[in-house]
């Protein structure tokens, strides 16, 4: 297991009901590698946004984020893409449990993802869910992960996870 | 305490006397489901556990459907990997391009999802067979590769809202899309979010298998973990004749606790259109006859059944398509495409212009097989009209039945079809 370690980055800010078309659209799915499927993150909301995001930004939000498809391509596009998690009003729930499973903190947070402006630099702790907005200097509590999550999400995902159970601590 | 169908089912293949929303239980899983998108990150996971086999391999059914027969050289590659693993895993239920279908049609056709199931599928529209009183939930590739190695996974119990239909449509052509697009209508597309949606009332009675197993599909579309239907008589005909294992009935308690309780009177409804980019977008059919369209679709795992070939062909029957406009009409599996020649469908389409595709999921995720242009807009039974969902990402998707469709496909804009017939 890894420290889960304090998320710092600057902050991209979307609107309601962003779509698994919209992460990833399906004209990209005949391929399933996470560096492919980053070249193509959010491009029909945000062009060319692969290439403008530094590692370790940030995606703040509304509600909903990530309905539609069971594509596990799309938090595999984000966190390629070189984001370091997500703070949303509310997740669509498949995708919600495929960012976890991958190892990625999706934070749900609906004060901090309504307020923190893009642009701005944000602070993730995902052990406690403690969200700092520095640019405007205001803390946040989202919801913190119960401690089965946080073991996947320390263990680095949902296999890593299982294979330690399956196979002793390998 | 009551429960309800899902907690009852839930709590059975939790080994637990009972369970109550906002729990979180280990469930056994009756079967796993992956196509030719999600199947191979599954497969590729399920190697990095380290187990030699599969739970069980007469539970884990792989079907190259989405971009199937290969539309291009790496989907090519991704049917390989499936067929791959199930030839390995020396699986019962793997089945090839020409003895299959849209895997939402096939299973519930071939007996392979039954009443009191567990299912999981990588894929959303697995909830669709919550129309046979099973619970039914879509998942990712990892937690597919998780419950192919276990045959269990975890699940957070959900709160269940009651949506009861009453009522008997006074337009002919209502039918079970209609309904599903009304409740998402009003639902709005996060409005059952992580919740089971209980379909009852008498206009669900009266709904055929074909209709309800279109309601349950959608149920993903307002947000819900899974829809079901309790089992009636309907149910047990339908699956009496394909079961090959044994299944069970599972009906909700008078007491059991409810979320919310939503009714809804169908009998004033008019055929619904869900207008781009949600399918909560909708209105009535006559509200949205000024949409001139390029394309129709009638077909996919939401509507490309036998009740939806038929009334289509009902429509289409003598008269011709719009000379401006595209109709592709897919049946759901190899059997419907079977019987739809049989009963003379197919050559009905292909007289009035349409072509008539081999089964697939290809145009509804714009994969291949009718996806849009720059500014294309088409009308389509399937379930989703997110921005560049059929296409290009300024084409646009209207939500429709496969009524609807038909009579759009004739007159070359959104139309009734009491305008046609």
């Amino acid at each position: 297991m890894t420290e889960l370690k304090t998320l710092r980055g600057k902050v991209w800010k979307l609107g309601h009901n962003v779509d698994t078309d919209l992460i990833i659209a399906a004209r990209y799915l005949n391929r399933s590698e996470g560096e492919y499927l980053a070249l193509h993150c959010l491009e029909d909301l945000i062009p060319n946004l692969p290439q403008k995001v530094q590692q370790g930004d940030i995606l703040v939000a509304g509600k909903n984020f990530g309905c539609g498809s069971s594509r596990e391509h799309a938090p595999l596009a984000i966190k390629y893409a070189g984001f370091s998690c997500i703070i949303a009003e509310s997740y669509a729930r498949i995708f919600y449990r495929n960012a976890i499973n991958i190892g990625f903190p999706v934070i749900t947070a609906p004060d901090a993802a309504k307020s923190i402006e893009g642009d701005s630099i944000a602070e993730v702790d995902p052990k406690t869910g403690k969200i700092n907005d520095i640019s405007q200097n205001i803390t946040y509590q989202g919801e913190a992960f119960p401690p089965f999550m946080l073991e996947i999400l320390s263990s680095g995902g949902f296999v890593p996870y299982i294979r330690k159970k399956v196979n002793g601590n390998a | 305490m009551g429960m309800t169908i899902t907690e009852k089912i839930l709590a059975a293949h939790a080994n637990l006397q009972e369970v109550s929303a906002g729990e979180l239980v280990n469930a056994k899983l009756d079967l796993v489901l992956a196509n030719d998108i999600t199947g191979p990150i599954a497969v590729k996971e399920f190697e990095k556990i380290g187990l030699e086999k599969v739970f069980d391999k007469e539970r884990v059914v792989l079907i190259p459907d989405h971009f199937a027969p290969a539309k291009d050289i790496p989907s090519a590659q991704q049917c390989l990997d499936i067929k791959r693993f199930s030839q390995k895993q020396e699986l019962t239920h793997y089945y090839e391009v020409g003895r299959n279908g849209i895997e939402h049609c096939f299973l519930p056709e071939q007996g392979l999802v039954l009443p009191g199931d567990i299912i999981i599928g990588a894929d959303s529209h697995t909830c669709t067979y919550g129309g046979l009183g099973a619970f039914s939930t879509g998942v990712g590739s990892t937690d597919l590769a998780v419950g192919m190695a276990m045959g269990e996974i975890w699940f957070r119990v959900p709160e269940t809202v009651k949506i009861i239909l009453k009522g008997k449509p006074k337009n002919p052509w209502v039918t079970g899309k209609d309904y599903i697009l009304a409740v998402i209508g009003k639902m709005g597309v996060d409005g059952a979010q992580y919740k089971a949606m209980e379909f009852t009332g008498d206009a669900i009675s009266e709904l055929s298998m074909d209709g309800r197993l279109t309601m349950t599909n959608m149920a993903i579309e307002a947000g819900a973990k899974n829809g079901i239907i309790e089992v009636d008589n309907k149910t047990i005909e339908y699956v009496q004749t394909r079961a090959k294992r044994p299944w069970k009935i599972y009906k909700s308690d008078y007491n059991a606790v409810y979320n919310d309780i939503l009714e809804i009177d169908v009998t004033s409804l008019q055929p619904q259109v869900a207008f781009p980019h949600l399918p909560s977008n909708t209105h009535d059919v006559m509200d949205s006859t000024h949409i001139k369209i390029d394309q129709a679709v009638i077909g996919s795992c939401t509507n490309g059944r036998m009740e939806d070939l038929r009334v289509a062909a009902e429509i289409m029957k003598d008269k011709k398509v719009h000379s401006e406009v595209r109709v592709i009409v897919i049946p759901g599996t190899r059997e419907i495409y079977l019987q739809a020649i049989k009963e003379g469908l197919v050559e009905i389409f292909i007289e009035s212009g349409a072509v008539v595709s081999t089964p697939t999921c290809g145009p509804c995720l714009g994969g291949y097989m009718g996806v849009l242009a720059k500014g294309e807009k088409a009308i389509s039974t399937t379930n989703r009209n997110f921005v560049g969902r059929m296409g290009h990402p300024e084409s646009e998707v209207y939500l429709a039945s496969p009524a609807v469709a038909a009579a759009s496909a004739i007159l070359g804009r959104i139309a009734a079809p009491e305008e046609v017939l």
